[in-house]
């Protein structure tokens, strides 16, 4: 007897719990609307493929579906590990993007700091012709780039010739890849990544900057001292963020520049994925690529956080 | 105002810095100089290397080839098409979704957050996406190239600290006056919001116009390709386009040669000129459009 009535009481408070949570979230019904497209968005785009993942652990067959095809395990992870292009893929990807992040992190930083020093118009002039290659597209970006370094009408080669040098075929060259990708990434994309460092730097106490000013403090000790501390918090999270996107490289500029004779040193991880599996139509194999690239992000991405986390006071989460 | 003047060094510290952020000016400036320069130059001087800075023997043959062109006027109709209604789509999908997170009373907020969240950093990679694509039917259709992105992430955060920054009493003053939260959304934050929207209509709009991936991956049929395809056909696999070069005559080869580069500087310029016109006038809001302090969930 005694026992039911506790779990009557028990299912009483339950329900009525259960209720109020409902009236709850009747009360705010109209931002679960809102919140609707993008949520059905995101379940069925981001979500849905990852029901699709487990063809890495089968022999995808058209015919049988993703689920009606056969579980083979581990096959295809080992065949890429042990295959032989493994180990230049994983070169190949880190060199691109440690180059690519060695230089193109730093430099918007530096000038996000040197533009905070001029003042007026110029400095709106400067910065409007700065962020102008961020609004051109990847393939305009390698067509530019083409057409500057080609052998025949280039400007680079019409410039290496009026000093005496010979004309060379830039875009076919192995030796010249990495460095056609990573400055061309760096003109595209230094002065767009100055705005966040801009924006933090508008926080910046203008009562402390004339402080420091009347004890003596020199424009360059006042960026060292008071500017910079500002913007480092930010700093160290999109550093964060770019150390979990290392394995990454795009692949949509890289497949643009790509070509037979520079295959050997610009074939990355995704232009791998891109060719083997969509082109040639190996979803299985490719899949199981994909899922490493994603684990080593994933572990990147973590060990920047608890590493920044350690050594200093800001992390990503 | 300082009440010291400014010491030698300050003074050697602004001149050096002056020369160092022109320098990166005029690196920037250059190329985009220069392209525009060729696509209006003389064929014969741009083949022959004679244009560095400045357009040389003003000739307009190129602009007229790409206007002639039926794969870049086709490219072109369907690049304004899949940016405007894109761009609508994107807004519609991401920025109410931004202004319910902002609600921290709102029952699920957390999860829902980590929900949307997480696909920042694990994805299903490319050929799942494929193949559910394939499944659903949209494969080499105009929709797939509409809806794919219709959620970004990295804008809904923006959306939602903006909107977190909007006074409560706004809000509360409407629904004391009997506003329904669609209505106040509509009728009070939005208008109030018009920075965010600026930038948010660019982002958007930019992104749609220079995508060319997703249409390599996804679109077969050259009638409703985007304008970047034919770009890449032109600018990068060096295919004139055939009705550009039609009635090739064994004479005018080399001319027609000289003229096919000529005409990518051309397309150049063609296909980048309404995104460049546009940015600067929404310059003001970028600063806006970051998210500092926001990258946390």
């Amino acid at each position: 007897m005694q026992v039911k009535t506790t779990t009557n009481s028990v299912s009483v408070t339950a329900n009525v719990k259960l209720r109020r949570f409902l009236k709850q979230i009747w009360k705010y019904k109209a931002y679960y609307v809102f919140l609707l497209p993008a949520f059905l968005y995101v379940a069925i785009f981001n979500y849905g493929p990852l029901y699709g993942l487990q063809i890495a652990f089968k022999d995808f067959n058209g015919a049988f579906g993703i689920a009606g095809s056969k579980w083979v395990g581990l096959k295809h992870f080992e065949s890429f590990f042990n295959g032989y292009y493994f180990w230049i893929l994983i070169k190949n990807t880190f060199v691109l993007s440690v180059y690519s992040l060695a230089v193109s992190f730093p430099i918007p930083i530096i000038l996000a700091l040197m533009l905070n020093e001029i003042k007026g118009r110029y400095k709106k002039t400067v910065q409007t012709v700065l962020y102008a290659p961020h609004f051109i597209s990847t393939v305009v970006l390698v067509g530019i780039i083409m057409t500057m370094f080609s052998p025949s009408i280039g400007v680079v080669n019409t410039v290496r010739e009026f000093l005496g040098l010979e004309r060379l075929y830039f875009i076919t060259m192995p030796k010249a890849f990495r460095h056609l990708y990573v400055w061309s990434g760096v003109w595209q994309t230094m002065g767009w990544n100055t705005v966040i460092y801009i924006a933090a730097l508008s926080g910046v106490d203008s009562e402390l900057i004339e402080a420091a000013t009347i004890d003596g403090a020199s424009r360059m000790q006042r960026i060292i001292h008071i500017n910079f501390p500002v913007i480092k918090p930010v700093i160290v999270i999109l550093f964060i963020m770019a150390v979990g996107k290392i394995a990454s490289v795009g692949y949509e500029k890289i497949y643009l520049l790509q070509n037979d004779l520079n295959v050997e040193v610009s074939e990355v991880i995704s232009t791998y994925v891109y060719k083997r599996g969509l082109l040639n139509a190996q979803y299985s194999f490719t899949s199981a690529v994909d899922i490493f690239n994603n684990v080593v992000n994933v572990v990147m991405l973590l060990t920047a956080n608890a590493v920044s986390r350690k050594v200093g006071e800001t992390s990503l989460f | 105002m300082s009440v010291t003047k400014e010491s030698h060094g300050d003074r050697i510290f602004e001149i050096v810095n002056y020369c160092i952020v022109t320098l990166f000016f005029l690196i920037v400036l250059y190329p985009l100089i220069y392209v525009l320069s060729c696509s209006i130059s003389s064929p014969d001087l741009v083949a022959t290397g004679k244009v560095i800075l400045l357009p040389k023997g003003i000739n307009l043959a190129g602009y007229k080839r790409v206007f002639q062109d039926s794969n870049i006027l086709t490219g072109y109709k369907n690049t304004l098409f899949y940016t405007a209604v894109g761009t609508i789509i994107n807004l519609i999908v991401t920025v109410p979704a931004g202004y319910a997170l902002a609600k921290k009373e709102l029952p699920g907020r957390s999860f829902l957050m980590y929900f949307l969240m997480f696909t920042m950093y694990f994805s299903g990679g490319m050929i799942p996406t494929f193949l559910l694509v394939k499944s659903l039917g949209l494969y080499n259709t105009r929709t797939i190239l509409l809806i794919l992105g219709a959620f970004n992430t990295y804008n809904c955060i923006i959306c939602r600290t903006f909107f977190a920054a909007i006074p409560k009493e706004l809000e509360e003053a409407a629904e004391i006056d009997g506003s329904s939260r669609f209505r106040t959304f509509l009728q009070i934050i939005l208008p109030t919001s018009q920075a965010l929207l600026g930038v948010m209509v660019l982002y958007f709009a930019v992104a749609h116009w220079n995508s060319y991936f997703s249409a390599l991956m996804y679109t077969s049929d050259d009638k409703i390709k985007p304008l970047q395809l034919f770009l890449r056909k032109i600018l990068i696999l060096q295919e004139a386009s055939s009705s550009m070069l039609e009635g090739l005559d064994d004479d005018v080869i080399a001319e027609q040669t000289k003229l096919k580069e000529l005409i990518k500087y051309s397309v150049i310029v063609v296909s980048s000129l309404p995104v460049l016109i546009l940015y600067p006038f929404l310059q003001k809001y970028f600063a806006q459009g970051v998210m500092i302090g926001s990258l946390k969930g």
